[in-house]
């Protein structure tokens, strides 16, 4: 349910870096709490996110949750398949459910970051 | 029920109330009245009401239409007329299913892909629409064009007083926006251009040219429209308008000194999550039957608090009921003759006016059922003197602005007879 060989933060984002690129997405908890997915709120290519700011929103039916990155930088790909299959978000969270890639500008940020065993940790205390 | 529950008397229950904050006395209430002698005292009060029986030609946003019977027949059932907010779907679907409709229709008259639950008038639905157009382009400004009715401008400017918005008017020209100027005001940094179609002044607008100005600088177009010219006229969503609002009154709801009034308002699909109000949705419960349901909740206040499309959490479901049954009384070939009985005999009693000498044309822009002409002399004299004589003669423009001193708009309803209009052209050839 946590991959291993992913990072993650108590704001419950997946994160996978490859070179200076994070792709990152919600965990298969955030997908479990918030229930069917019916839209995601992204940004554009382009943008500029600072760690620790919203980038985003997700709604379910009944709820909206705002997406925090823990990373900086540029967006450089955003799932567009979301628009169209918000629910990819609940079937395939850490997959087809990722939701944006930043060219990182402080690579040094990933060093905060959980790890699978660290983040569970966190949902037992949350718990 | 005070036994019940351990109280001696009502004045119990208000016990922790702190004796320095109570009333000591009885409140200073007359005594209560039989319902027949409340019922002789009311009517002595409607009494008062000076041209209440005159034959009008106000329009100015709020128009004398004839409102069929079957509106009020259907608008009296209690399940209807007392029905509280729809939230609970199980015992709520005639309330839902009669706005769904309402929606329905709003979205053939205007065009567009979806419509609100409504909203409280148009002045604000018009003010609702430019706060859309600056969260869906993440733009600050919205330029109206001067030729939008005054109040709907001055709820705008009110909205936009908050410093969510910044607001550019630009004046109008002959009568209509000025498009030239209209789209020399639009820039990168404007959300969207606003106009209406009849302007305050009755006249029609050339909504394309209008849209292109604005979509060239990926700004939205929004407009506001009168329902009934909807009938017969292209709508606006044909036309290029990205959000479309109007005053619903026109449509099966009485002029009632001002309101309530029937904010519709309607938009693109793709823009949806960033419409203000309340949507119905049509949809199957677990058993696969359709049903209606409150939708896209998610928008709203309750969910969302302060990054809400609006803080407004209620429709005027009652009105919009109303609209929606003359609507459906009318039909379509309905609606499009009652539109073509206002507009001409609009049309005859303008030619009547000028003919008469007393006024004169001032814009050569085409009209539906209201037209603005100036008048050859002092505009409240004329007035008073034509109620004197039986008729609301039109409204006053300079009362709104200086520099439309001495112009008059005139509002022309399907109401209006033949006997009617002849008899206000030759008092008026008598002045």
């Amino acid at each position: 349910m946590y991959p291993k060989e992913l990072k993650y933060d108590r704001e419950h984002e997946w994160i996978r870096t490859e070179g200076d690129v994070a792709t990152m997405g919600i965990s298969h908890f955030a997908q479990d709490q918030l229930g069917e997915v019916v839209y995601v709120d992204l940004p554009s290519v382009g943008d500029t996110i600072t760690a620790g700011d919203a980038f985003g929103e997700v709604e379910s039916v009944k709820s909206v949750s705002e997406l925090f990155t823990p990373l900086s930088g540029e967006v450089v790909e955003v799932n567009e398949t979301l628009a169209d299959a918000p629910e990819t978000v609940n079937e395939d969270p850490y997959g087809d459910g990722w939701m944006i890639k930043v060219r990182l500008s402080d690579p040094a940020e990933v060093d905060d970051l959980l790890d699978a065993d660290g983040y569970q940790a966190f949902l037992a205390e949350e718990a | 029920m005070l036994e019940r529950i351990g109280a001696r008397s009502v004045d119990d229950l208000f016990s922790v109330v702190p004796e320095g904050a109570r009333l000591a006395r009885p409140l200073a209430l007359p005594a209560g009245q039989s319902e027949v002698e409340l019922a002789e005292h009311l009517l002595s009060l409607a009494a008062r009401n000076t041209g209440a029986g005159a034959v009008s030609f106000l329009g100015g946003g709020c128009y004398d239409h004839y409102i069929p019977a079957v509106v009020d027949a259907v608008l009296s059932k209690p399940a209807f007329f007392t029905a509280y907010t729809p939230y609970q779907p199980e015992v709520s679907q005639g309330t839902l299913q009669a706005i769904y409709e309402y929606q329905s229709m709003v979205c053939q008259l205007t065009g567009m892909e979806v419509s609100n639950a409504s909203m409280y008038d148009g002045a604000t639905a018009f003010a609702e629409a430019a706060l859309m157009a600056a969260r869906v382009t993440r733009r600050r400004e919205v330029v109206v064009s001067a030729a939008v009715h005054p109040e709907w401008r001055e709820t705008l400017a009110t909205y936009a007083s908050a410093g969510a918005l910044d607001v550019r008017v630009v004046p109008a020209c002959g009568g209509v926006s000025d498009v030239a100027a209209l789209r020399g005001a639009v820039s990168r940094q404007t959300a969207a251009v606003l106009v209406a179609s009849p302007t305050f002044y009755g006249t029609l607008e050339d909504i394309p040219t209008i849209a292109r100005g604005a979509h060239a600088q990926g700004a939205l177009l929004v407009v506001g429209a009168n329902p009934v010219l909807l009938g017969v006229m292209q709508p606006p969503g044909e036309l290029g308008a990205d959000i479309v609002v109007a005053e619903g009154q026109p449509l099966g709801n009485p002029m009632s000194f001002g309101g309530p009034g029937l904010g519709m308002f309607a938009c693109r699909q793709d823009h949806v999550r960033q419409m203000p109000g309340r949507v119905v949705g049509k949809t199957t419960d677990v058993d696969g039957k359709v049903g209606f349901v409150l939708t896209f909740s998610t928008r709203e206040q309750h969910i969302r608090r302060e990054k809400a499309t609006s803080n407004i959490c209620s429709n005027h479901a009652l009105n919009a009921l109303a609209a929606g049954v003359h609507l459906c009384a009318l039909g379509a070939h309905g609606l499009a003759g009652i539109a073509e009985a206002c507009i001409a005999k609009a049309h005859h009693l303008e030619a009547a006016l000028v003919g008469t000498g007393r006024f004169e044309r001032v814009f050569d822009a085409p009209f539906g059922y209201e037209f603005t002409l100036r008048f050859r002399g002092e505009v409240r004299a004329m007035q008073e003197h034509l109620l004197g004589r039986g008729f609301l003669a039109g409204l006053d423009l300079g009362a709104f602005d200086a520099a439309d001193a001495g112009l008059v708009s005139f509002a022309v309803t399907e109401k209006r007879t033949r006997v009617q209009l002849d008899s206000f052209v030759q008092e008026v050839a008598q002045l």
